[in-house]
């Protein structure tokens, strides 16, 4: 290995030579000749092969009955008995159709919000106005989950807080709204956007800004209004964007974030915000019950996987749009 | 032709006046919370629970952020977190470039192969259970090591850099090849200097990410003398339940339920603040890595 490295300088013009001769030089020869870059990507590799790879493989334990002193690969097999004792809990189709719906709410006001902020920065001109409302829509991006449920409880709180104040100077009685089961989603779905929709549309903004100017121009000469621009222009020309980040939105459907629903919730509202995720996380390791918890998962995550390629499968045939 | 050019730009004047009103609408919605929020931190107890705090403080006092800073699990949140993030950013930024900087070279032979095992896995993951049985068995709960090992890459990151790389041209690398230099010294000393930006992007994203993290924390640390300051931020401000420390000097049960309220202000203000103040900074590197990432994905 070391002579491949040090030596490199005389051999190198010959071997750029070679190749074309013996067009199937060995793969054992690229490799010597690159070993370099093996070197490089080894541990990262075998981080991903460790840490993303094995716990693959470790969803087997829900077919299995683990026990800790046997361990994943001791422990008897199950068969499909968590799997079915999955649809016998009298909750469980509660807590998936919390899932849909949260997610499906979501994305119906989450996914078009970026876009318009997109399309409307993209009319002003740049200028101080334009810089602050980005800098400022992007900022709450990196608020932390913990900060954002503490935003919403303290300023939806009873007590005190924003809605509350406001409430009471039009003399009307504050309202617990994380107390009230309905509110739940809204909440979850607006503060969501609130948060995510200015990052959102930097990819929308970076499409548009690589807009053919010509089209503009046509555009003026024909006499287009500037929303006629937006309809025939600005819109088509992020659809490639649009298709591919709905085909990822749906194919994380089922994924809903557990970070801040587990915070959001209390148990007056847990009718409405207690989704898979969490569900997951409170049988699995707060209860210990290891291998019906990881059926869940594995259940989920199928419907995911599902969704994404049937959903790359759809838009690959109408629109030409996909993600491979 | 001249009369419909006026009619037009009137309703377009229209238009865009609509869309600057939008605008700022957005404006004030995102930034009135905050504001609000801050300016309740520098309040007094009294102003913050009779709710007379609006837009600006009302009988300016640092007494909420007096308490932040004596209360004991903050200050340790607050190293723990320092740590956490400092050594995990660093493990991640390494481990992202090392992958994915041979990942951009077409002579890298078996990149592809590569390439689809790691974008699989943004798809299909094992879930919950077996990650966590997994840290458990390689015997890192309940240590740092699980604060900073578990998470040593994103894979979504490694495919923004390796975008960039690929941006770099391939004659450079052929041509520092002909003149003897081996892939590591290129990497090392031609490449990692033209590649600011993207370090940049790569040291934001992962920080914040540390930063903000607490699931992690909650499933794999159990003593709270490694708690990173989010699990102690949920413990007081969503749990409610913080320790006694910090209001022992205070006796009137009134005083100490607004001293409650405006702790969470000001705690939110300074665990915030460390991210908020680097982000004016950093935003352009930031929205370039969004981009490079978004371009080509």
């Amino acid at each position: 290995m070391e002579v491949t490295s040090s030596k490199a300088v005389p051999p190198n013009p010959s071997e750029r030579i070679t190749p074309r001769k013996k067009a199937g030089t060995s793969a054992g020869r690229k490799i010597m000749k690159h070993w370099q870059f093996y070197l490089l990507v080894f541990l990262p590799l075998l981080y991903i092969i460790i840490f993303k790879y094995i716990p693959m493989f470790g969803v087997i334990i829900a077919f299995k009955e683990y026990n800790v002193v046997q361990g994943i690969l001791g422990s008897p097999w199950a068969g499909l008995k968590y799997f079915k004792q999955l649809f016998e809990v009298p909750f469980f189709w509660q807590y998936f159709k919390n899932t849909l719906e949260i997610s499906l709410y979501g994305m119906a006001i989450g996914f078009p919000a970026p876009i318009i902020l997109a399309l409307a920065l993209n009319e002003i001109r740049n200028g101080i106005f334009k810089k602050s409302v980005q800098m400022v829509t992007y900022a709450p991006y990196f608020i932390s989950t913990v900060v954002i449920v503490s935003i919403l409880i303290v300023n939806l709180s009873p007590n005190v807080g924003l809605l509350s104040n406001a409430f009471r100077a039009l003399g009307m009685e504050p309202v617990d709204f994380l107390g009230k089961a309905g509110f739940f989603k809204t909440i979850y779905v607006f503060s969501d956007v609130w948060q995510f929709t200015g990052y959102g549309a930097i990819i929308y903004i970076a499409a548009l800004s690589g807009v053919n100017p010509d089209l503009y121009e046509a555009a003026k000469v024909d006499g287009a209004s500037r929303f006629q621009k937006i309809i025939n222009i600005d819109i088509p020309s992020l659809i490639p964007v649009i298709v591919i980040l709905l085909i990822l939105n749906l194919g994380q459907m089922m994924s809903l974030g557990f970070e801040k629903i587990y915070l959001m919730q209390n148990p007056l509202n847990q009718n409405t915000s207690e989704v898979i995720s969490t569900y997951v996380y409170k049988v699995g390791l707060l209860g210990a019950n290891f291998s019906f918890s990881a059926a869940i998962g594995l259940f989920n995550s199928v419907i995911n996987f599902v969704l994404l390629i049937l959903v790359n499968f759809i838009s690959k045939k109408i629109s030409s749009n996909s993600l491979w | 032709m001249n009369q419909t050019l006026i009619k037009e730009s009137v309703t377009d004047k229209l238009f865009l006046s609509i869309v600057y009103i939008f605008l700022s609408i957005v404006l004030i919605l995102i930034l009135f919370p905050l504001l609000h929020i801050l300016s309740a931190s520098f309040s007094s107890p009294s102003a913050v629970t009779s709710g007379k705090v609006w837009l600006w403080p009302v009988d300016f006092t640092l007494v909420g952020y007096k308490a932040v800073f004596q209360n004991s699990d903050i200050l340790v949140g607050f190293g723990n977190s320092f740590f956490y993030t400092i050594v995990g950013t660093l493990v991640n930024v390494a481990f992202t470039v090392m992958l994915a900087y041979p990942l951009a070279r077409k002579t890298f032979y078996g990149r592809g192969l590569i390439m689809i095992l790691i974008v699989f896995t943004m798809f299909f993951d094992g879930g919950l259970i077996p990650n966590y049985l997994l840290v458990k068995s390689l015997g890192m709960v309940n240590t740092r090591w699980a604060m900073i090992i578990p998470g040593a890459l994103a894979v979504f990151q490694v495919i923004i850099a390796r975008t960039f790389f690929q941006s770099i041209p391939e004659e450079l690398a052929e041509a520092a090849e002909m003149d003897g230099c081996s892939d590591m010294r290129f990497f090392l000393r031609i490449v990692l200097p033209l590649s600011k930006p993207i370090l940049a992007v790569l040291f934001l994203m992962y920080a914040v990410g540390h930063w903000n993290a607490y699931f992690n924390a909650l499933i794999y640390l159990k003593d709270s003398s490694m708690f990173p300051l989010q699990i102690f931020l949920r413990n007081i401000l969503i749990l409610n339940s913080e320790n006694s420390d910090m209001l022992t000097n205070v006796n009137s049960l009134l005083v100490q339920q607004g001293l409650k309220d405006l702790l969470k202000y000001s705690l939110i203000v300074v665990s915030s603040a460390p991210v908020l103040i680097i982000y004016p900074f950093v935003q352009r590197h930031f929205v370039k890595g969004v981009m490079i990432g978004s371009l080509k994905g």
